[in-house]
């Protein structure tokens, strides 16, 4: 391998990232990017999938037929995000209500998919374990990002804390209503894909 | 990539469904114990909520001590006795849905959309000295996209609100699910259900405009802002006050505790 597992994370950062470059995994960044701490608990979930689903692919993958990959591949990332749901409603109550159904819908999470076809199939437990890490974490500062900004200027605080005194509790705020809406993460994601290919032109596309 | 083999795809998608089902039902059978406390812990936590019986620093069984749990027969009103049922395993939601202590709603009666209704009912007293200082009932009805879960606390005289609770709930974050904002919440505090002739007279108001009157004082205490951006959860809301206080709800319970109160006194 030519790249060390240092490169493997932190390429996926900022040069290789899921959404900002594959545009993978947007729906669940519309979804949960409406307050810090459901975005932050996601963001884990979904490193955590994404890092285990790799490794354990790219364990069996020379067991794996060809013509049911795909389907062995979406068996086992059920399997880990099921784990992952009971394990949050067991011990994070709070946090899996918050959540609702966005934990369940890390399956069809693009990114998950996307990375044990196009690398664990190929590569040796250990780079697809920390590909994973880095394409989950690429995934968290993507989400993260909208996420401040949904927060801080849709509702007026920051990880549940108040910062901008709203005026529906008697502040000088006046929220913007449309942050707090889903479709508000399409045009961020879009401004931060614009901004993160005006700093790299490497990751524009060519005609 | 391994050679294929005609057979080879059935055994190794049978092998890993076995593991993998396994593993889910491993995993929900070892944690459903701890989930089932945490569901149970959450209910009482917005049962002390709605009763503003809430301290940080308690724990909820200790700040739970005061509240006296009974089961009430929706239909004549009377508490049933603890042979019959005990109010520690009796789940409600489960009741509703079995033919001998559920009933399926006429739609001109359901106002709430519940579809099926329980025919006994947990109700959650918080006695001062001999008599009722608050109740806490349990109610639901559909908002836009789900049904909403919520406790309401009644003032011992039965039409005032003392707080109320969502808990369980499926709205949009940020427009319907601002019914679990608790500064939204506070705003029922206060407010009387029925009118002086015993009517429900609960309303949920849109923001005053500009220009326009604001309300009498005597309807002050029976008008709730409503949630801006979330018409049809509002209304839900409402609906599900209208059922679960009036005729089909616990209409009869009150009358019953006034006549007890009438009785003593």
């Amino acid at each position: 391998m030519a790249e060390t597992n240092t490169e493997l994370i932190s390429r996926s950062i900022f040069k290789r990232n899921p959404i900002a470059l594959l545009v993978l995994g947007i729906c669940s960044a519309l979804a949960t990017t409406g307050q810090m701490t459901t975005a932050f608990v996601m963001s884990i979930c979904v490193t955590l999938v994404v890092a285990f689903s790799n490794m354990t692919i790219s364990i069996v993958r020379y067991q794996i037929p060809n013509s049911v990959r795909i389907g062995l591949q979406i068996m086992v990332i059920a399997t880990l995000v099921i784990m992952v749901d009971q394990i949050l409603k067991a011990y994070y109550f709070g946090l899996s209500k918050q959540l609702s159904i966005y934990v369940g819908l890390i399956i069809t999470n693009c990114i998950v998919m996307g990375r044990a076809e196009g690398f664990a199939m190929s590569n040796p437990p250990i780079p697809s374990f920390f590909d994973g890490i880095g394409n989950g974490l690429g995934y968290g500062f993507i989400l993260m990002s909208v996420a401040f900004i949904r927060e801080l200027f849709g509702s007026g605080s920051m990880f549940g804390i108040e910062i901008l005194p709203l005026t529906t509790n008697g502040g000088w705020y006046l929220r913007n209503g449309l942050l707090i809406l889903p479709a508000s993460a399409f045009f961020l994601i879009a401004l931060l894909i614009w901004l993160m290919r005006t700093v790299d032109p490497d990751q524009q596309e060519k005609d | 990539m391994a050679e294929e083999n005609a057979l080879k795809p059935f055994y190794s998608v049978l092998i890993l469904a076995f593991i993998c089902s396994a593993l889910v039902a491993g995993a929900a059978v070892g944690l459903r114990p701890l989930q089932e406390a945490n569901r149970i812990l959450d209910r009482k936590k917005n049962i002390l909520y709605a009763a503003g019986l809430f301290e940080e620093g308690k724990t909820i069984e200790q700040m739970f001590t005061p509240i006296d749990t009974k089961i009430v027969e929706l239909s004549t009103g009377k508490f049933v006795s603890g042979e019959t049922f005990s109010p520690e395993s009796y789940e409600q939601m489960k009741a509703a849905l079995s033919e001998d202590t559920g009933r399926q709603l006429p739609e001109e009666e359901d106002i709430a959309r519940i579809r099926r209704q329980e025919k006994y009912s947990l109700v959650y007293l918080v006695m001062e000295g001999d008599t009722i200082g608050q109740i806490i009932l349990p109610v639901r009805g559909k908002g836009l996209w789900s049904t909403m879960y919520a406790y309401v606390a009644l003032d011992g005289d039965l039409t005032t609100i003392r707080g109320v609770s969502f808990y369980e709930h499926g709205e949009t974050p940020g427009l319907g699910g601002e019914i679990e904002n608790k500064s939204w919440q506070k705003e029922w505090q206060g407010k009387k259900i029925y009118n002086n002739n015993g009517e429900i007279d609960l309303k949920f108001a849109k923001g005053i405009a500009a220009g326009e009157e604001p309300a009498q004082s005597n309807q002050i205490a029976h008008q709730i802002d409503g949630l801006s951006g979330a018409t049809l959860t509002t209304k839900g809301v409402d609906n599900l006050m209208k059922f679960w206080f009036g005729d089909h709800g616990f209409k009869s319970f009150f009358a019953q505790l006034k006549n007890k109160e009438k009785a003593n006194g």
